[in-house]
């Protein structure tokens, strides 16, 4: 399983975009890391963004990203807390935040409305990304009802996310 | 004039002056939970309240593109009173997947 795991993360980190690992079926302390770390990379994302840009509209997509996703981080804490469940760190989540580590020190270089517009496509394809991955991985590999609504909810918060930054994305263009 | 008589009339005035006050303004409330507005649609008239009733941990919107933009603090109650007809269609500005809807009637 673990073997099959690596190789999904080889494949999708050497086509460059965020994503997923297929094939491993998470536990759920795992999937509770996985859903957190998805939070925090795009909290650290907004972060940069929120510093580098000048673009009104960028700054306060990205601030918008930080309070939603530091919410619902603070809630997804209190579920796991209330479940006795401590998020498991794993091969999923190392990846994402190596990947997402990448992507910023690519976006670092940039500037101007150059930034901005690596910004805005980078989180219209990150929440896609997720939304894929809580839909298809996530949800399905969960077993308890509570963790599953959270994800449910999750869905929902990325769907909307995504649709602010195709906004954002089309008025830079 | 009997006693009786002179009481209905005082009445009759009373419930004349009452006839032309406008029908009381209502407030009708939405609840925002797990982004969803519900109910989506309403009606209303001009003058109604609309209470948004935000159960989530984010903060949410009331908008209508080049028109009214109410914002709705995470687990906090806010009111807006319609001051114009017409259907109109709302969205949440952080999350455009949430629409809501109201018809507001003329007073």
């Amino acid at each position: 399983m673990f073997a099959r795991l690596s190789t999904a993360v080889a494949v999708i980190c050497l086509l460059g975009t965020p994503s997923f690992a297929q094939g491993a079926k998470p536990t759920d302390p795992q999937i509770a890391h996985i859903a957190y770390t998805a939070g925090v990379i795009d909290v650290t994302a907004a972060k940069q963004a929120i510093k580098k840009s000048k673009n009104k509209a960028v700054v306060s997509f990205a601030k918008d990203m930080v309070r939603d996703h530091e919410a619902v981080n603070k809630q997804a804490l209190a579920l796991v807390k209330k479940l006795k469940v401590t998020p498991e760190d794993n091969d999923t989540s190392r990846t994402l935040t190596k990947q997402a580590a990448a992507k910023q020190a690519e976006l670092a270089k940039l500037k101007g409305a150059a930034y901005d517009k690596a910004y805005a496509a980078n989180e219209v394809a990150y929440h896609k990304a997720v939304i894929g991955a809580l839909e298809t991985q996530l949800i399905p590999a969960s077993s308890n009802a509570e963790l599953k609504g959270l994800l449910e909810t999750g869905v929902k918060i990325f769907q909307g996310h995504l649709e602010h930054a195709e906004h954002v994305a089309a008025e830079l263009k | 004039m009997l006693p009786g008589l002179k009481f209905v009339a005082v009445l009759g005035v009373v419930v004349g002056a009452m006839g032309s006050i406008p029908a009381q303004a209502e407030t009708i409330r939405v609840n925002i939970d797990k982004l969803v507005f519900a109910p989506a649609n309403i009606s209303a008239k001009v003058g109604d309240t609309i209470q948004w009733v935000n159960e989530d941990v984010l903060a949410h919107t009331a908008t209508v593109k080049g028109d009214w933009d109410v914002m709705i603090p995470p687990k906090k109650i806010v009111s807006f009173v319609l001051k114009k007809a017409g259907d109109v269609e709302y969205y949440c500005r952080f999350h455009p997947n949430m629409k809501g809807r109201i018809a507001v009637a003329p007073k």
